[in-house]
């Protein structure tokens, strides 16, 4: 499938619901591809079931401050040097690139990628959603080393990193990231077509495109977006979403503690909710709280939407008073195992509670 | 006494003030000197009120002028596009992602520099000045008169800015130049955006900004005057001719703030009903609550404070359907004269039931006579949800708050609103422009990237809030008067030494003698 510029502003708005809050917002990097498709490159996206079992995979990203990206716009070269200097590593050519993460802007990093290199992009990503950290991945969890990895800046300064684990891994190219001014671009988690079949969380980048068409599509034909939402996903891998809460933001908490935007945000319940819904933020919104019980928790997806445009909300963008919708969504079962959950699940959050899935919580 | 003058798209308005009473306000079409319109209105109000010229001590002007200049694409210079952030920044060039029409407007003259800084303020790379020469010599052979110079960071560190800006003088003497630090806040395509559109203004400017003041000087106002900015305070003449970019939201903010000094009420929901929408803020301690998104003026993404204003389909020519149990969001709009029952149209409109329910007395009430008893009660009742549920939506807290009717629709809420504390109905509610012009008041903002490594958050803040105050000062705030309205942080995500962005804002009163 070749991307069109329809689709691309469907995929922004799609990676930001999937950023469950996180994960930057993705305006900056669908321009960045806008720009390639006006130039007269194009964007392929492959299944990942038509990947051959010995193509060679090289996931790209943006890792650091979204913050930083929206007031240093990139070359555009960064995330392409970081892949060369890996092909040039492994001595061999990437034969596709996939994003590392389809919450925010790290879904349009790779478009930008495949699009200058002509590489196509696979329709798949290790986190189904935004983590902060890069060793919270699919690809790790079942197995796939995240290093060597090459982290670049816009001057093609290039960190190889090679690390014992994927935690470590993500530990010294955070302080290079720092280095290179609060936000780099990297290429990692090299691995083969069998490998993206067993471990990456298939046909995400479809999955963004297809929310923000289900959302723009109801709101042209005067449909009420969430409504049409709930009735999409059941038809993908994210099978269960429901409203958890609607209401009215009373508070926003933020705090910076070891490198979080901790926060905690206060939503006042309109009918039928009663009481009082606290989501606690780590970057991402981790979990959702009513009277000091759980209704949605990490790693099932928890989104703040506006309730009158059905638009996504991040972190930073929430204020006092806004009107909110809040839905949780089940992740994919890939997402969920016991193995998964070690690396990203509640207690990798230090949270107390454990994972309990959406469609069990009443 | 002060004056305030609101000049539209279509009318110029004028209150006369004394403190916050009305001593008269008086409306008059805008022409296309400005000028002319605006001694026309002023003359009319001195007249109507008998206050003399000399007992003038301040002139508040409030003009959509520069953003319909934007919005119709007329009137803009060509300009030079000048970026500092090489080899950042790159993927994205000048006028990426605008409008095409108004990108060739403007000319498509872009440059990229080497330089910019760091969040930390580290350079990006050395300014490239011998560039910098070569872009000035550049622009003096196209003939160029406006340029825009936008620096990665520039809030944060503005030196880079100042000094392109002076290689640029030194080579083109008399370029008008507008520096994105003075403009903008951290989110380098929103601020270079708004840059790029204010020095295309920059000989608009000039001339809105001198017919202002030989209007003054014909009817001889020798008082100082302000043109008041988005954000409902004011900045001096001068500030302007520089800066009109800064005045592009002023319309709503005005009028939301007149409607607060007409009521009489600092915390209010104000909902101003036109022929086909109600548009309803929200203002907290005089200001408008503002929005937390991007803006697009003339189809171009900037990041302006604006008020958050929500728009319902219910004006005066809304159309009555379903026995009036479905209003709007359609409308007959301007047709009103024609297509509405009491000016002998065939469609029902709001206007058109409260005549039948005997409100109001518009047009001819015979020929509502007919309307259905129950049609006129559920279609009431259907008015009033609609207000009180946009009112709803736009409240911060359950508590009622008063709500204050403005504008040629608000004939259509008759009743007490669920939501609200109470209704309010002003007079002169026509002209809560030029009041809201003419209460403004001064203000200075800061918003920057703060580390907070080897220092404490009570130093930073207090640094912020100091400075935002001097510029506030500077902007000509009369000295104890002066105070921190807002005050937000948001720690950056991933970014160690506890990287905070801080945005702090001041006002107090205007300076008058």
């Amino acid at each position: 499938m070749k991307l069109n510029s329809e689709q691309l502003r469907d995929l922004a708005v799609g990676a930001a619901f999937l950023g469950t809050g996180g994960g930057g917002n993705p305006y900056v990097g669908r321009v960045m591809v806008q720009q390639c498709l006006d130039e007269g490159l194009s964007v392929e996206v492959v299944d990942p079931q038509d990947l051959t079992d010995d193509t060679l995979v090289i996931p790209t990203a943006m890792m650091g401050a979204p913050t930083v990206l929206v007031e240093k716009i990139p070359s555009g070269q960064e995330a392409i040097f970081s892949l060369q200097r890996l092909e040039k590593h492994i001595g061999r050519k990437a034969q596709a690139t996939m994003p590392i993460e389809i919450g925010g802007i790290n879904s349009t990093i790779p478009l930008l990628v495949g699009a200058r290199l002509g590489l196509p992009v696979v329709d798949a990503d290790g986190m189904g959603r935004a983590f902060p950290f890069l060793e919270m991945e699919t690809f790790g969890v079942y197995g796939i080393p995240g290093s060597p990895m090459a982290v670049s800046d816009e001057y093609g300064d290039c960190a190889l990193i090679e690390a014992v684990d994927n935690r470590q891994m993500e530990w010294l190219a955070r302080a290079v990231a720092i280095r290179m001014g609060g936000c780099a671009y990297i290429a990692e988690y090299a691995m083969s077509g069998a490998d993206v079949k067993r471990t990456a969380v298939p046909n995400t980048l479809t999955l963004a495109i297809r929310i923000g068409e289900v959302l723009r599509r109801a709101r042209v034909e005067h449909r009420n977006p969430i409504d049409a939402l709930l009735g999409f996903l059941p038809t993908t891998l994210y099978r269960y979403g429901r409203v958890i809460y609607a209401g009215k933001m009373i508070d926003v908490q933020r705090e910076t503690k070891a490198g979080f935007a901790m926060g905690c945000a206060l939503i006042e319940g309109l009918a039928p909710f009663q009481s009082v819904m606290e989501i606690e933020i780590q970057n991402e919104n981790l979990v959702a709280r009513v009277d000091g019980k759980v209704k949605a928790i990490v790693p099932d997806l928890i989104c703040i939407m506006n309730t009158e445009t059905a638009e996504p909300i991040t972190s930073e963008d929430l204020r006092y008073g806004q009107r909110v919708t809040v839905l949780a969504v089940s992740v994919p079962e890939i997402m969920r195992t016991p193995e998964a959950l070690k690396v990203f699940g509640p207690s990798c959050f230090g949270l107390k509670e454990p994972f309990t899935p959406i469609e069990e919580i009443d | 006494m002060r004056i305030g003058i609101d000049v539209g798209g279509t009318n110029t308005d004028a209150a006369l003030m004394d403190g916050p009473r009305v001593l008269g306000a008086c409306k008059s079409p805008t022409t296309s000197d400005v000028g002319s319109g605006i001694v026309t209105v002023l003359k009319k109000v001195l007249e109507m009120s008998g206050v003399p010229a000399s007992a003038i001590r301040a002139v508040m002007i409030g003009t959509t002028h520069f953003t319909n200049a934007v919005v119709e694409r007329r009137r803009l210079l060509e300009v030079a596009a000048v970026r500092l952030g090489l080899p950042a920044t790159r993927a994205l060039p000048p006028l990426t992602d605008w409008p095409k029409d108004l990108a060739d407007t403007l000319g498509r003259h872009t440059f990229m520099v080497r330089g910019g800084n760091e969040f930390d303020g580290r350079k990006i790379a050395p300014l490239d000045e011998a560039e910098l020469v070569r872009i000035g010599q550049e622009i003096r052979k196209r003939g160029l008169r406006a340029a825009s110079v936008t620096s990665v960071f520039s809030p944060v560190t503005p030196e880079m800015e100042l000094r392109a800006a002076e290689i640029l003088h030194a080579e083109v003497p008399d370029l008008s130049i507008s520096l994105s630090h003075e403009i903008g806040r951290v989110g380098f395509l929103e601020r270079e955006n708004a840059s790029v559109m204010n020095a295309s203004l920059a000989d608009l400017s000039r001339k809105v900004v001198s017919s202002f003041r030989s209007a003054l000087k014909e009817l001889s106002i020798d008082a100082p005057f302000y043109i008041s900015q988005n954000d409902g305070t004011l900045m001096v003449p001068d500030y302007v001719e520089r800066y009109p970019v800064l005045t592009f939201a002023s319309g709503p903010t005005n009028s939301m703030r007149g409607a607060a000094v007409l009521a009489g009420e600092p915390d209010a929901m104000v909902i101003d009903i036109g022929g086909t929408t109600s548009d309803v803020g929200m203002l907290m301690n005089r200001f408008p609550r503002e929005s937390a998104v991007a803006v697009d003026i003339g189809g171009v993404r900037t990041n302006f404070r604006m008020p958050d204003v929500l728009a319902v389909g219910l004006g005066g020519g809304s159309i009555v359907r379903d026995e009036g149990a479905r209003i709007g969001p359609d409308s007959v709009g301007y047709e009103i004269t024609s297509r509405s029952l009491v000016f002998g149209g065939d469609t029902m409109t709001t206007t058109d039931i409260v005549v039948a329910a005997g409100l109001e007395d518009i047009g001819d009430r015979s020929r509502v006579a007919r309307i259905p008893a129950k049609t006129i009660e559920t279609a009431l009742d259907t008015i009033h949800k609609i207000a009180d549920g946009a009112v709803d939506r736009m409240k911060t807290s359950a508590e009622p708050l008063p709500v204050v009717l403005v504008g040629g629709g608000s004939i259509l809420i008759s009743r007490d609103l669920p939501s609200a504390s109470k209704v309010i109905r002003p007079d002169n509610a026509s002209v809560a422009n030029a009041i809201g012009a003419a209460i403004a008041q001064v203000g200075g903002e800061i918003d920057r990237i703060f580390s907070l490594e080897g220092t404490s958050r009570d130093v930073v803040l207090g640094g912020a809030k100091a400075e935002a105050s001097e510029r506030a000062l500077a902007a000509g705030a009369k000295q104890g008067t002066v105070k921190v309205i807002d005050v937000e942080e948001v720690p950056l995500a991933y970014l160690p030494g506890s990287a905070t962005r801080v945005r702090v804002k001041a006002i107090g009163d205007l300076a008058v003698e």
